[in-house]
């Protein structure tokens, strides 16, 4: 398929700006700076530069021979988005917002964060490049993610606690735009992944990108073709996006989304948005969402934070109705197996959130054969998830 | 067009006019504090005076909202407040009050979900005038304009002080019943004063609308004085919305909550009225 979305802030039906009118002039200035600076050579080169020298990239991709030899099937490699500086994807997206917020003469950051990754991200992006940071957080997530609270502080950002509606992410980014209403004029907001009002989920999506243009380079050198298939597990789906969007012509190349499963799609206690959602307005953008009946947003469940979110990118909701990316559920029994799996066979402790990318890139892998390649996204590091995991595997 | 086939905001307006005042516009959460009180809350204002209700229907994720307003709707949704029970208390309003124009005031989602032409034909049967939707900027308003539009739905958009005239001119277009001119950068929720950009910005709206749209300020505004200064920069109507939210949440135990209530309309209406005599 030819492929050249977003067209008009929207992917098909979906995205658009459903914003108040204060913030339109904001995200005018934003799409206005960012059509500049994404194509200006001095941006491009100090951006690949930071991330580099100073996020470390390029990620590597990584031949799991013991979890191959163990699934018996297909040859699974894996993106090691966990190696990246912050220990998780974000970093690409916020070095990226960061970077522009700079370059627009913004001083202030504001952003949200579920389990605290994009909240060290944008923390640690701040630092490097001088600006002040604010993040919203769900008093929920604060009593799970102590760490990262204390992390992002350390990395000198404010951590303002939200107790309003389900204190949890999709309450922290109410609280952001909140706040971005408020101080709209000196204030830059850093999403944390492919969703809002357009433009931040192409802008989300192309500083992600850049982990699908290395797997196409690493696929070439290291098998000589692309990937049969890539795996990447769905929140609000930057990962997931950032690794398929360069392979979204390349029909040959399958796509899987992975979604939480919670306690399983039948208990109704999932974050399955796609798999199983209906199609509403939350945060900006026209999308499929989990929700009731009548319109209200639903309390999610997943043992991962990260994944723990009522919404998607818009640019996903497309892909899922254009049949190019497959959507699949993994429940919190089967990544938690993945992770202790992975851990135990390879000697890498994924994130919850990876974990459930490994769980469906294992059972992918082993109905194919072993001339077939499959990447899994290996979005970020586990070492914040090893107490929830071990108290889940006491209860 | 001739005056009996006005809708009730137009009508309320020209009246206002010829009285020489300006229009009070009351902001309600349906189901705040519950179901029946809110209801009692709506009588009230209206016997005190209040030219227009706004009934807020509560939304899970109310972003232009700020602490006031979202514990009410939260409290509301707790109580298992659906939409439907809104539009059929804003029915009973309207059996009782046949003239008073009556507003919808939410979040696009909850339109979407039944969806836009739905929802304006119930709403148009249960005596509802117009929508207030704070999360719909005109770029994504095609479909929910039409679908008002063919059931007779006025279509209230927000314009805010960073608006450009550009854009203000393109929003007057689609705009129907009056312009909501949101008179800081910010949320919803009570201001002590405010400041100069915001008269300007109310001038620079009356100069752009020149006579052909009613402005009405909206967010921040508790005082008479705040009415006054309003009125003077050139707003057609002000509303008030978490000022009367909070004088509910203070008096929720007392019995005589009402009648507190009532006096503090008493106050608002009366600013609306003293511009006779400055103008």
């Amino acid at each position: 398929m030819i492929y050249n979305f977003p067209e008009k802030g929207k992917f098909g039906k979906f995205g658009g700006r459903f914003i108040p009118e204060t913030l339109i002039p904001a995200i005018e200035e934003l799409e206005k700076s960012y059509t500049i600076y994404s194509k200006d050579p001095d941006f491009k080169q100090e951006l690949s530069g930071y991330l580099r020298d100073y996020a470390g990239r390029p990620t590597p991709l990584y031949f799991a021979h013991n979890l191959t030899k163990y699934v018996g099937g297909a040859k699974i490699h894996l993106k090691r988005e966990d190696l990246l500086h912050g220990g998780a994807h974000k970093t690409n997206n916020t070095i990226g917002q960061c970077l522009l917020a700079k370059r627009m003469g913004k001083k202030r950051i504001i952003a949200e964060t579920g389990a605290g990754q994009h909240g060290v991200g944008t923390a640690l992006a701040s630092s490097v490049f001088g600006l002040n940071c604010e993040i919203y957080m769900g008093s929920k997530d604060v009593e799970r993610q102590k760490l990262n609270v204390f992390r992002m502080r350390l990395l000198g950002a404010k951590v303002h606690t939200v107790t309003s509606g389900s204190q949890t992410l999709k309450d922290a980014i109410n609280e952001a735009l909140r706040d971005w209403i408020a101080n709209v004029k000196k204030t830059y907001y850093v999403i944390g992944s492919v969703v809002g009002p357009h433009p931040y989920p192409m802008i989300v999506r192309d500083f992600q990108s850049v982990i699908g243009r290395e797997i196409k380079q690493q696929s070439i050198e290291k098998f000589n073709g692309l990937p049969t298939a890539i795996v990447a597990c769905v929140g609000g789906g930057s990962n997931a996006i950032g690794s398929f969007y360069p392979f979204i012509e390349d029909n040959e190349v399958s796509l899987y989304g992975i979604e939480a499963g919670g306690s399983g799609i039948r208990s109704g206690k999932h974050s399955a948005t796609l798999v199983t959602g209906s199609i509403g307005i939350l945060h900006g953008m026209l999308t499929y969402l989990m929700q009731d009946k009548v319109g209200q947003i639903m309390e999610t469940h997943s043992i991962s934070a990260g994944l723990d979110y009522p919404g998607v990118g818009p640019e996903h909701s497309f892909l899922k109705e254009k049949k190019r990316v497959i959507y699949k559920p993994c429940n919190d029994e089967e990544a938690i197996k993945a992770f202790k799996i992975l851990s135990k066979y390879e000697g890498i402790i994924p994130a919850l959130e990876s974990a459930h990318a490994v769980s469906y890139g294992m059972k992918l892998a082993k109905k194919m054969n072993p001339k077939d390649n499959i990447v899994i996204t290996l979005s970020g590091r586990g070492d914040k998830d090893v107490e929830i995991v071990q108290r889940h595997i006491v209860k | 067009m001739k005056p009996n086939n006005l809708n009730r905001i137009d009508k309320k307006f020209r009246e206002l006019k010829n009285k020489r005042e300006k229009a009070l516009i009351c902001y309600v959460v349906a189901g705040y504090p519950d179901i029946k009180t809110s209801e009692k809350i709506i009588d009230t204002l209206i016997e005190s005076g209040a030219d227009m209700i706004e009934i807020g229907i509560p939304f899970s994720d109310p972003i232009a909202d700020g602490k006031t307003i979202q514990e009410a709707l939260h409290s509301s949704l707790t109580l298992g407040i659906t939409p439907q029970q809104c539009l059929e208390l804003s029915e009973r309003i309207r059996v009782k009050h046949p003239e008073i124009p009556l507003l919808i005031m939410t979040y696009s989602n909850i339109l979407f979900r039944r969806g836009y032409d739905n929802f304006s034909r119930d709403a148009k049967k249960k005596g509802i005038d117009g929508f207030i939707l704070p999360d719909v900027s005109i770029e994504e308003s095609l479909e929910y304009v039409n679908a008002a539009k063919k059931n007779e739905m006025s279509t209230i958009f927000l314009v805010s002080p960073n608006t450009s005239e550009l854009r203000l001119k393109m929003i007057i277009e689609h705009c129907s019943g009056f312009l909501y001119a949101v008179s800081v950068f910010g949320i919803t929720g009570e201001r002590q004063k405010f400041h100069k950009y915001t008269f300007a910005f109310i001038r620079k709206v009356r100069k752009l609308t020149k006579g052909k749209i009613p402005i009405a300020a909206g967010f921040g505004i508790s005082q008479p004085e705040h009415v006054k200064n309003m009125i003077d920069a050139g707003a057609d109507a002000v509303i008030v919305g978490s000022a009367i939210i909070r004088k509910i949440q203070e008096t929720k135990t007392k019995k005589t909550s009402l009648a507190l209530l009532s006096n503090y309309i008493l106050d608002l209406k009366l600013a609306c009225r003293e511009n006779k005599k400055r103008s």
